[in-house]
Formats: structure tokens, sequence, C-alpha cells
């Protein structure tokens, strides 16, 4: 039953990433912005669904939306892949921009929706 | 256009529930365990991935496996609300090497697996 609840949100959080990555495309720039938008987006509502969300709903829906939907919006094999991509083509300033944005965002956006779930 | 969403999704499903798999299998059920499932779902997902966009799949293939199927089996939202509990906990040395191996391992993995993936290349 458990997988029922992760697939489908599987499904719907890989759809989410992908049309956000379909309406960022043709924007001239080499830098990954469609997956650092949905993984910085996914910290945030990952660390308000963990504190405020998963305490008022049933085990099985916690995880179909945590672990299922949020978990697959956001990505860490295209994060690796786009950096190695950047370092590549011999971006180098783009390459640590992203990975510093993507460290520190995450963490700060993840932290301000545990706290925003908190206050609740 | 509406097949591109369905492989996705598609890929998307598998994904999803083997990275559940895999976490409900390794990750420590104490809060103060290292998430190895999570780690070990970021770091083989990244070499997979680079080995995808190496070999240069079909696009047809690349939507299932890379975007849909590795794009959910590895997650940066759970990796990053892990790093705030272990915040959270004060588990700073624990953090601090969570966020190197990850970081620095899905890189370099990445990095690997696209330069097989290139000497493989169909």
């Amino acid at each position: 039953m458990i997988y029922l609840f992760v697939g489908v949100g599987g499904v719907i959080g890989a759809i989410l990433r992908y049309s956000v990555g379909l309406a960022l495309t043709g924007q001239e720039t080499v830098f990954p912005i469609a997956t650092l938008l949905t993984n910085l987006a996914g910290c945030f509502v990952l660390g308000w669904f963990t504190t405020y969300l998963s305490k008022r709903i049933h085990p099985f829906l916690v995880t179909g939306l945590g672990t299922g939907l949020i978990g697959s919006f956001t990505t860490f094999s295209t994060f690796s892949v786009e950096t190695v991509t950047l370092l590549k083509a011999a971006y180098v300033g783009p390459a640590f921009l992203y990975v510093f944005l993507s460290l520190f965002g995450g963490l700060l956006l993840s932290y301000f929706g545990y706290k925003c779930g908190e206050q609740i | 256009m509406i097949g591109h969403f369905l492989l996705v999704g598609l890929g998307g499903l598998f994904g999803a529930i083997a990275r559940q798999r895999i976490s409900t299998l390794l990750n420590k059920r104490t809060i103060s365990g290292f998430p190895y499932g999570t780690l070990t779902v970021n770091l083989l997902g990244s070499l997979l991935l680079g080995f995808i966009v190496g070999s240069g799949l079909a696009s047809t293939w690349e939507l299932i496996v890379g975007t849909g199927f590795m794009g959910a089996f590895t997650t940066f939202s759970t990796f990053k609300i892990e790093n705030i509990q272990m915040g959270a906990h004060q588990k700073w040395k624990m953090l601090v090497a969570y966020l190197i191996i990850s970081y620095g391992g899905g890189i370099a993995l990445a990095f690997l697996g696209m330069i097989v993936g290139i000497k493989n290349a169909m």
C-alpha cells in the first residue's frame, strides 16, 4: 500500500520538476536555474511539511507527499551532473556559484521551512 | 508532448519507490543515525546519471531513465532536511562529513560516470 502512495507521489513530483524545466528552457543562460529553483523550493516545502503537516495527516500520506512527491520533485543527480557539465565547459565561476547556492541556499530554506512549521 | 510527461512520470514512479526501499533498508530508524540510505541513492544516482548523459541515450530513454527515474531516485530536499535535523541535534561533525561526502562524492561520481559513458557512447 505504501508503494502506491510513494509511487503516485513520485509520478507527480517528477512531472512537476520536468514542467519547471520546460517552462524555463529557452532562457539563454548556461546556469542551471530550473534545478536550483526546484531544489530550493522543495527544501522549504519539505521543511515546513516535516514539522507542521506530518503530525496532522495519515502516515501513508506523509510518506507519499514527503518521500514521494517532494523527494522526487527535487533531485541530486541532476545537480551533480550539471555541476560537472559547467566545469567541463570551463565555467568554473558559475559551477562554484551553483554549488554554493545549492548548499547554503538549501540549508537556509530548509531551516526556514522547518521553523515556519514549528511556529504555526 | 503528453507522451513526454508520461515517460517522465513512469520513470518517477519507479525511481521514488526504489529510493523509498533503499532508504527504509539503510537509514537508521533513530534520529541520531546516519542516513546511509539517502547518501547511497544520491551517490549511485549521480554516477548513473553521469553515465546516461555521457553515453548520449536516445531522448525517449533519457526522459524515462534520466529525468524520470534518476531524478526521482535521488533527492535534494530529504538530504537538506537531514542536514537541518543533524544541526538541531548538534551533530556538527556528522553534518560536515555528510555535506562533504555528498557534494564531493556526488560531483566526482557524476564526472566518472560521464567519462565512462562517453567512452561507451552509443
